[in-house]
């Protein structure tokens, strides 16, 4: 489940106004329900995956032997073991390349929308708005469709182009699995990256443009030494969000996997951690990867908090 | 699914004295990116209506002519639809319910109190909302597997008003501190009390604020697939996601019908795209009233 807060969230007053000096109970009751949620929900469950990524947690202890304290061994465990790093190494260049493709071409989407007319425009846009729109999980199976080995229309589409895909599988091979991985989470991920940018560029003024163009700037400075210094904050916001979103792609490479890909050469992340916890019953392991995956995300998401109080100053 | 970012579609004046040609490329290439991005929603539509004999031709059929609704009458013959969507509906009105309960009453401790550690707290939400579900799921199914509600509407609902909360409260607190305190103040002179004049008069305000909101939560929790598919493993407590997946599990085994399956991802989709197309400008509207400085 995925928070979604665009640069342009909305944004607030400065501090609320100074009403009461004297302690008031009112506005703790009122945040009672959402701590004791949260609490609830997230607190206990990361208290537990802490304390149980330092214990050791087998087949023994899921037959009641309880758990023994064993400081950071999992860790090191994990860390020594090669598939670990696999997997991390896959799953940062998947997220790099994918968040990469998709600020590029979002900001051409925009860029795009920016320049047609406008019933070619309002094309584009619904277009992206359906693709927006669609559940991850139906957008996967018509996807797994799209690229069916026996009867996709991928396959037919190159088959007549005069290369030879008959019964080609593409989710066979790691390298084609992630091919067809990240035109999904591409495909996916634009119509967010698109609107968030046009809206930085309709802030942008006629005026500025036109006088740099009679200045002489071609359409190429005028996009470097314009546009991009003014659509910048937004631009690296939504870069920052496609990394940290892509980094925890669980949905599609599950699906894709369901789908018949071998799964031990296609997990990312979230499905290793899914393997090891719900597949092996490790729920050491999975929780000393889980707290990695955690503080990587905190890491990531420091940036994004900043920008976001500093917004509402 | 962000609801801030669709803000824009307010038409920019076409650069008129740009060349010619260079628009004339641009035009191309968005009509082609469009239909890139509408056909897979084209054909999911397309292949639902189409039979198995027409999907399994050499030749595809790019228009469902001689269509019909067979497809769709198949699902619900099937019987498994139904119980999926009773559970999609129960969790997702649990949750947006609660969700928006919770989180406007935080909304309005954070927005109209000064409060020892109300910073700590909106940071909080903050970090919170960041949170991947892949971190946490583990850790999330022993708890409630501890608390016997594995497979129930209560479990997975907690832990999805949990996930919705933090990001609801960031978004509500924008539409009630753009609502200013001077017009409640105004209320109190003319004799209402603090309670009274925020029901009557801020509260009607903040609908807008309320309905964005609460299509932000119906969003998170209709889709939503990581948490239900730890906690929800038992068939018959599947939601529709779930419920969608296991035709994709059916397909790497044996010859499917597509039609079928396509007729399963139109029933989950179609209702949450127009739902989605039709409160997009409202949503606009309200973010727009959210973001005013006071």
């Amino acid at each position: 489940m995925t928070a979604v807060s665009a640069p342009s969230a909305p944004q607030t007053t400065s501090d609320p106004p100074q009403r009461r000096r004297r302690f008031s109970p009112t506005p703790y009751l009122l945040l009672l329900p959402a701590i004791a949620v949260l609490l609830l929900a997230l607190g206990y469950p990361l208290v537990w995956q802490f304390v149980t990524s330092m214990q050791k947690f087998g087949l023994a202890q899921q037959f009641g032997k309880p758990p023994e304290f064993i400081g950071l061994a999992n860790y090191t465990r994990l860390f020594t073991d090669p598939q670990t790093w696999a997997v991390v190494a896959r799953s940062i260049v998947f997220c790099l390349v994918n968040a990469a493709i998709t600020v590029v071409i979002g900001v051409g989407v925009a860029l795009l929308m920016n320049a047609v007319g406008t019933v070619t425009r309002l094309t584009l846009q619904i277009a992206m708005l359906l693709a927006w729109a669609m559940p991850v999980v139906a957008s996967m199976t018509v996807w797994i469709w799209v690229f069916d080995w026996r009867r996709g229309i991928v396959n037919w589409g190159l088959t007549q182009l005069g290369l030879d895909f008959t019964n080609h599988n593409w989710l066979e091979q790691p390298l084609s699995f992630y091919f067809v991985a990240t035109v999904i989470v591409v495909w996916m991920s634009v119509p967010f990256v698109a609107f968030s940018v046009f809206a930085g560029l309709t802030q942008i003024s006629e005026e500025v443009m036109e006088a740099a163009a009679l200045d002489g700037a071609g359409p190429r400075q005028r996009f470097f030494s314009i546009i991009v210094p003014m659509i910048r904050p937004v631009l690296m916001i939504v870069a920052l969000l496609q990394v940290i979103w892509d980094l925890r792609v669980f949905t599609q490479i599950k699906m894709l996997q369901d789908a018949g890909a071998p799964i031990a050469e296609t997990d990312l992340l979230g499905t290793y951690i899914y393997r090891l916890g719900v597949g092996s019953s490790d729920f050491a392991m999975a929780s000393a990867l889980s707290i990695f995956v955690l503080l990587l995300t905190v890491a990531l998401s420091f940036f994004y908090v900043l920008h976001l109080m500093k917004e509402d100053q | 699914m962000s609801t801030a970012a669709a803000t824009a579609t307010a038409p920019v004046a076409a650069n008129r004295h740009r060349v010619r040609p260079a628009r004339m490329v641009a035009t191309v290439v968005a009509w082609i990116l469009a239909i890139g991005w509408a056909f897979p929603v084209y054909w999911m539509l397309n292949s639902s209506l189409l039979s198995n004999t027409a999907l399994t031709s050499s030749t595809p059929h790019f228009l469902p002519l001689g269509g019909s609704l067979d497809n769709f009458a198949a699902i619900f013959r099937g019987g498994t639809f139904g119980p999926a969507l009773g559970m999609s509906v129960a969790i997702t009105l649990t949750t947006v319910v609660f969700c928006l309960l919770f989180a406007f009453a935080a909304a309005l401790a954070i927005s109209r109190f000064r409060f020892k550690g109300r910073t700590s707290f909106v940071l909080a939400v903050l970090f919170i909302q960041m949170l991947p579900a892949e971190g946490l799921f583990i850790a999330q199914y022993k708890l409630m597997s501890s608390l016997n509600l594995l497979n129930s509407v209560i479990g997975v609902s907690i832990l999805y008003i949990a996930a919705v909360v933090p990001f609801t409260v960031w978004m509500l607190r924008g539409f009630v501190a753009g609502v200013p305190i001077e017009l409640e103040e105004a209320a109190m002179v003319d004799g209402l009390s603090r309670t009274q004049a925020f029901f009557r008069i801020t509260f009607p305000l903040l609908a807008p604020g309320l309905v964005a909101s609460g299509v932000y939560a119906f969003l998170q929790a209709w889709n939503e697939f990581t948490v239900a598919l730890v906690i929800l493993q038992a068939q018959e407590y599947q939601t529709l996601p779930l419920w969608l997946r296991t035709f994709v599990q059916a397909s790497a085994t044996r010859e499917t019908d597509w039609g079928q399956v396509m007729a399963a991802s139109t029933l989950v989709a179609v209702p949450v795209i127009i739902f989605f197309l039709i409160v997009q400008g409202r949503l606009t509207s309200g973010l727009v009233a959210g973001s005013v400085k006071g």
